[in-house]
Parts: C-alpha cells; sequence; structure tokens
C-alpha cells in the first residue's frame, strides 16, 4: 500500500517539475542584432542583445494630418505596403487584414498600419476614399503616405518588405504582400503573407501571444 | 399500322435529337463552368472575392442577379475592358475602376463569364462563346 503511496506520489511530484518546466510561448525577433555592453539599474555591467527597430517616421495620413511614430509607440501594430489601384494582391491582403482589423477593433493595444507606395496618385484624399470604401473609420488604422524615397526604404531596410516601382508590372509597381508584426518596443516579431489566409489566421493568434509578453 | 409505325419512329428521332443536343449543352456549360472558375480565381477573385461577395465598397459584389440579367450583353465587354462607370448593385452604388483584361481571348471571356452568371446564386444558362464574340465585336 505504501509502495503505491509513494509511486503516486513520484508521478504528481515529476509532473509538477515538467510542467513548471514548460516556457511561456514567445514570438522569435526577425531582422539584425548584436549584443551591446549596458548598465542596468544597479550600474552593474552586463552583455545584452540589441535587436532591429523600426526608427522614427513622420508621414501624413488618410486625414492629410501629419502622423509619427508616437501614434504607434507603446502599442503592438501590424505593417504593410500597397496601393489604392492596384489589382493584384492588394485586395486580398487587404480583405484578410480587415478581418484581423475587426478581431482587435476594440482592443486600444492594437493598431494597423499601411503604407501607400504609389507616391505620385496616393495622395491623402485618395487613402481617405480607399479607406472608407474599404469600410475602415477612425484613427486605429493610418493609411500613410510619404515620398519615394521615405517609404522605400522604410520598408526595404526597416520593415524588410521587398517594394519598387516596374513599368512592366501590370499596375506599374512590384512588392511584397507582407503583414508586419511590430511589438511595442518597435521590434519586428513576425512576418505573415496578407495573400494567404492560414497565414493570417496564425496572426490572428500571435497578436495576443505578444501582447501578453507584456502583461508581467 | 405501317404509317403509324414510321410516324412514331420519326418522333422518337426528333426526340432524340433534342434530348442529345441538350446534353451536349450541358457538356459545354460544364466545360465552360470548370475552365470559368480557373480563370475567375487567378484575375477576379481577388477584388470580387471567393465567393463572389466583392470588397466592401471598392469591388462590388457579382450576386446581383437582376443587374447580371439587365446588362447580359455588356458583361462580356467589362470583363474585357474594364470599367470606371458608376453602377448600383443590389440597391448600392459603386464607382471604382475595373482594370481591362486584354489579354484574354473571346473563348476566355466567355468561360468566365458563364461561370459567374451561374455561380454565387445566379442561375442563367449557358452563352455559347460565338454568342459572345459577337457581344465583344460591339462593345462601345
Amino acid at each position: 500500500m505504501n509502495k503505491i503511496i509513494s509511486s503516486i506520489a513520484i508521478c504528481l511530484l515529476s509532473i509538477a517539475i515538467l510542467s513548471s518546466c514548460k516556457q511561456d510561448k514567445k514570438l522569435p525577433f526577425y531582422g539584425e542584432r548584436h549584443a551591446e555592453t549596458v548598465r542596468d539599474a544597479a550600474g552593474v555591467e552586463k552583455i545584452d542583445t540589441v535587436y532591429q527597430t523600426i526608427p522614427n517616421w513622420a508621414f501624413l495620413n488618410q486625414d492629410s494630418v501629419l502622423t509619427t511614430n508616437k501614434a504607434t509607440d507603446g502599442k503592438v501594430y501590424i505593417a504593410d505596403f500597397f496601393f489604392t489601384s492596384c489589382s493584384t494582391i492588394c485586395p486580398t491582403m487587404h480583405r484578410n487584414l480587415m478581418t484581423v482589423y475587426n478581431e482587435f477593433k476594440t482592443n486600444p493595444e492594437v493598431m494597423f498600419v499601411s503604407h501607400t507606395i504609389d507616391f505620385k496618385y496616393d495622395k491623402p484624399s485618395v487613402l481617405k476614399k480607399y479607406a472608407q470604401k474599404l469600410g475602415v473609420d477612425g484613427k486605429k488604422w493610418q493609411f500613410l503616405y510619404g515620398s519615394k524615397d521615405s517609404v522605400y526604404t522604410l520598408a526595404e531596410k526597416n520593415y524588410l518588405v521587398a517594394v519598387g516601382e516596374d513599368s512592366t508590372a501590370k499596375d506599374g509597381y512590384i512588392h511584397q504582400g507582407y503583414l508586419v508584426l511590430i511589438d511595442k518596443d518597435r521590434r519586428i516579431r513576425g512576418a505573415y503573407d496578407g495573400t494567404k489566409e492560414d497565414q493570417v489566421e496564425q496572426l490572428k493568434k500571435d497578436i495576443p501571444v505578444l501582447l501578453a509578453e507584456y502583461k508581467k | 399500322m405501317r404509317k403509324y409505325i414510321i410516324h412514331s419512329i420519326f418522333l422518337f428521332a426528333i426526340i432524340a435529337i433534342i434530348i442529345s443536343c441538350q446534353n451536349q449543352e450541358t457538356i459545354d456549360l460544364q466545360n465552360y463552368m470548370s475552365n470559368g472558375k480557373d480563370i475567375y480565381k487567378t484575375r477576379c477573385q481577388n477584388c470580387h472575392g471567393e465567393n463572389g461577395e466583392g470588397l466592401g465598397k471598392l469591388a462590388p459584389p457579382l450576386t446581383d442577379s437582376v443587374f447580371l440579367k439587365n446588362n447580359k450583353t455588356r458583361l462580356a465587354c467589362i470583363i474585357r475592358n474594364g470599367t470606371n462607370e458608376k453602377m448600383t448593385i443590389n440597391g448600392k452604388e459603386y464607382q471604382e475602376k475595373m482594370p481591362a483584361f486584354p489579354e484574354l481571348a473571346d473563348i476566355d471571356v466567355a468561360q468566365v463569364m458563364v461561370y459567374i452568371t451561374n455561380s454565387f446564386g445566379n442561375n442563367q444558362g449557358f452563352v455559347p462563346y460565338n454568342k459572345v464574340s459577337i457581344h465583344l465585336q460591339n462593345c462601345k
């Protein structure tokens, strides 16, 4: 009898140990990284990993208001690159992104940022019409207009999304359809193909995981 | 009696011809439907959606049977040449630019048109491609 009790106890103990070992799920970090020596609050030197971050930015939004990274600072946000006259992948991307938007509509910690790569035609008024017709209203989803240089550099160097002008393409531009997930510290934590429904579903699952990292 | 037999054979033959004709049309329809679906997926679905539901007010749904019926002869032209005309579909106004698809041959236009007008709750039957060719020649 004693043997049985002790073996049950051992079982329970090992289960408890194993489950306490399990780490919480964390999203990966994308982009370049390097080690840096920093001083913590107590003034002790230690080595820390520094990840690639999104730099400061300033663009006009769909209401022609100068919008900066202050709008997204301290929030988790999803960024993408598109243009309004795009008839290939953008409609699918934004159809899928709309479902994410609708799911996190009431969550103040989540934002959406769409950069146009059509610097010739997509002025703020065009973006406004596009947003309205898509069914987006308010500040939660920003549609941003900027010069070719600033937007294309931001896309390729910082968000790691390829964009470009291409006169041979049907609509004049080519770009990748990634939805890039950025954390509250401006680090890249995920990239999802906005034209693929399963990847967009994964994005919906990853946003709460990322938000949970900040709950501790 | 002999006359009676000849008559009935004649009648039978005509009925058989009609039935076999319909079968050929059904086969054609199935053909158009499956090819049309492939074209729809690659050219139309990104804006008009997997089930023809459209995209907000950017792209109209393809579920308005009345509109499709009233514009029967224009559909092929819209598919080939695109449009930026204002349209009222399911009671809502739409005005966006639809791109042209000049690379689609007459038969492709016919197939995708038949697919659209016989899917998403529409049921307007078969249109052969030579008829669609005539529509395409008369585009404004």
